[in-house]
């Protein structure tokens, strides 16, 4: 066991390098640097100085070279005022060091963001907090909910209520954030206006009244997903041979579902929802931006649009960790879950 | 002038009359299927549940509208009539007498043509794009799960990274007015586009290796065929000028499909697994075919089951993801009528305006219900048999 969690952190170790190297080369493209550039300076610049800025900046530097600083295992070097010749920091607002340094993800600096004038760890992790307590809610509404419809349905294969409730959790697949967000937002703040239509207001502190809307709209996509596959283990489960002696024993259709179906239904569940988070990933940022909640998602949308490279590459960093690390916990979980299954 | 309005009863009338092509298209095709349903294999008996007919209807509906769209809308998606801006369903565009049947949005254009018009788009890149994505999936899926080994690790491991992609950060970094300038989007959809050409080259020659007649016939089709389209999408130097694609439509495809190849080249991979350890990849072994012959003439067919399933589910999946696309204004040109930049431009304005929202979000969201349904329905026939 231990050894295929080293293999498996190993090969993670490596997909990360891999992928962030290919998200370095895609930021750093000419066109991308380009608009970072007159971005970043005044209007009206000319082609050299924007060039001058760059080079100024240490965009110009190798590639390779620039992906060593940024991972830490190349020294970052000081610019070069060129009015005065002496060592100068990149962005003042980050605290660069004068000197030569390593201070890569490595060291745990994850650079300085350009459009929001700060570290990027000043920006990225409260962020990473406020998507936690969001999908923390939305967990708390998603499992409970979707096992209990998946459980319902597969208890009697065929039944009405397997029917009614697995078109229904058909129809929630087919609702992605947008279309969900919008129709609660119509529903719930506009007719009925029982609700907010802008969690903007839930970074100071969360209420039924404002964070209703987006934990619901992030769950409803999930819920349908989930109790399907809940549906499917179930429904397998209850063709067993062990459950038929169970009710041929005399035990009470309730008690043999509560007490012999449940534990060994459950397990593939478990791996749907841990594979779920990399697709909630993509929901969190279309429901902090639709219902404008400074989260993870939010940050990512803003550093991709004012290619903001540092910060960017901290939210790729972030993701593709959370995605890796879940299909890892979803893979061993399983293993303790199910003893059948031996990892070698 | 004062803009004049319908009752909401002859509203709904007339935007079911609106669609009288689709009705029409729609009864002769599904009277004709259920008619000879008997000979019409798998899709015949989806006809034998209400879930498969409900999902074929929904999936044909807007087949129907995306092909008669010009008939159905009654307004120009793009024109706008500054008298019309933001006016509430119903209301009757006093120089030609039609009406905007469901409003008019910000920038005064027809909702109601807008929706028609956005079914173009999302039928036409979708079902494309999942069909090359099962090309690649194929091509690479077969040799990886057939042979093992070194390939498939390669292959595993760079589907892998693919995967652990968060799919909005990918489009993000792939879909930029920015990168058009570079030659990725171009190099991408060279390399993509070859795989359906290598695919049926490769099908075509384990076949008819020994029957020159044949082979050269299919293979100068395909080869002709392919090149003729390959030119056309990745250099956009189509002599006769017919296979042509926006830039920006380009990126949007490739990287779809660069996002959803991984997904069909894991089941396809799994599928191949499975399949080559039955008896009769066993005796085709020892007759002595060739691997290429045995994966595309024994084991693919046999796995087309669950790959037909998940490809109706995948076509499901790349509308929802082009709506994503469309939400954050990636790729899509902004004045295309498209579902989900309509869900955004709506979306915006929701505090004043509802009725804009409404139409684009349905629409999206039955279309791919319909996908689903239809996909539920034919796993639960395919497991019948």
């Amino acid at each position: 066991m231990l050894s295929f969690v080293i293999r498996r952190l190993g090969t993670m170790a490596l997909t990360m390098l891999c992928l962030t190297m290919v998200v370095f080369f895609l930021i750093n493209l000419e066109p991308n640097l380009k608009k970072l550039a007159i971005s970043q300076t005044e209007m009206h610049t000319s082609a050299e100085q924007l060039e001058s800025w760059l080079v100024n900046h240490g965009y110009r530097q190798n590639f390779f070279v620039r992906y060593g600083q940024w991972l830490g295992v190349v020294p970052k070097q000081p610019v070069t005022d060129p009015a005065t010749g002496k060592p100068a920091q990149r962005f003042s607002f980050c605290n660069d060091p004068l000197v030569p340094t390593f201070a890569g993800v490595f060291q745990g600096d994850f650079g300085c963001s350009t459009k929001f004038k700060a570290t990027v760890a000043s920006k990225l992790f409260p962020a990473l907090g406020a998507t936690g307590i969001l999908m923390f809610w939305v967990l708390v509404v998603m499992v409970p909910i979707s096992l209990l419809i998946g459980i319902l349905a597969g208890m009697r294969e065929g039944s009405r209520t397997d029917r009614v409730l697995s078109v229904a959790s058909i129809a929630s697949t087919a609702t992605p954030e947008y279309v969900s967000g919008v129709i609660f937002t119509v529903i719930f703040a506009s007719w009925l206006g029982w609700l907010n239509g802008s969690a903007a207001s839930a970074s100071q502190g969360i209420t039924f009244y404002n964070f209703t809307l987006p934990v619901m709209t992030l769950a409803i996509y999930g819920i349908g997903y989930i109790a399907r596959m809940t549906r499917a283990s179930m429904v397998e489960v209850m063709t067993q041979q062990y459950i038929r002696t169970a009710r041929l024993k005399g035990l009470s259709f309730g008690s043999v579902v509560v007490k012999h179906a449940l534990r060994n239904a459950l397990i593939a569940p478990f791996t749907v929802i841990m594979l779920q988070f990399p697709w909630l990933l993509t929901g969190v940022v279309i429901v902090e931006v639709m219902f404008r909640y400074q989260g993870f998602g939010y940050t990512l949308v803003e550093a991709a649009g004012n290619n903001d490279i540092d910060l960017l590459l901290g939210c790729s960093l972030v993701s593709v960790f959370i995605v890796l690390i879940t299909q890892l916990i979803s893979d061993v979980g399983y293993a303790f879950l199910n003893p059948r299954i031996r990892v070698q | 002038m004062p803009v004049q309005y319908i009752s909401g009863f002859t509203v709904v009338l007339e935007v079911l009359s609106r669609f009288w092509p689709v009705w029409i298209a729609l009864v002769i095709v599904m009277g004709a299927s259920f008619a000879y349903k008997k000979k019409l294999a798998l899709y015949g008996q989806l006809f034998d549940s209400g879930v498969g007919i409900v999902g074929v209807g929904i999936c044909l509906f807007w087949l129907f509208t995306a092909i008669f769209a010009a008939t159905i809308s009654p307004f120009d998606p793009l024109a706008q009539i500054p008298i019309m801006k933001d006016v509430l369903p119903g209301a009757v565009e006093p120089q030609s007498g039609l009406t905007y049947l469901f409003g008019g949005d910000k920038l005064a254009r027809d909702v109601f043509s807008r929706m028609v018009y956005g079914s173009q788009i999302v039928l036409i890149i979708a079902p494309a794009a999942t069909g090359f994505a099962l090309m690649v999936g194929i091509t690479l899926g077969l040799p990886a799960g057939y042979y093992g080994g070194k390939i498939d690790t390669v292959l595993s491991f760079l589907a892998n990274l693919v995967l652990a992609f968060p799919v909005i950060l990918l489009f993000y970094l792939l879909v930029t007015p920015g990168i058009m300038d570079t030659p990725i989007p171009y190099g991408m959809a060279g390399v993509f586009f070859l795989f359906p050409i290598i695919f049926f080259s490769v099908l075509f020659w384990t076949r008819y290796k020994n029957r020159p007649d044949r082979l050269y016939i299919l293979l100068g089709i395909t080869l002709i065929l392919g090149g003729w389209i390959y030119l056309g999408l990745v250099f956009d130097a189509d002599p006769l000028k017919i296979v042509h694609i926006d830039p920006n439509q380009l990126n949007i495809f490739v990287a779809v499909v660069f996002a959803s190849s991984p997904g069909v080249f894991r089941i396809v991979r799994g599928l191949v697994m499975d399949i080559k350890t039955r008896d009769y990849v066993a005796a085709a072994q020892t007759r002595g075919e060739s691997p290429w012959y045995i994966m595309l003439w024994e084991i693919l067919p046999n796995a087309r089951g669950p790959l037909i399933v998940d490809a109706c589910l995948r076509i499901g999946y790349t509308t929802i993801l082009l709506g994503t696309l469309g939400y954050f204004g990636l790729g899509l040109a902004p004045e295309s009528p498209d579902w989900g930049t309509a869900i955004k431009d709506a979306s915006r304005l929701l505090r004043s305006f509802i009725h804009p929202a409404l139409p684009p979000t349905i629409a999206l969201m039955s279309f791919v219900l319909g996908l689903n349904l239809l996909a539920d329905s034919l796993r639960e026939q395919s497991m019948k048999d």
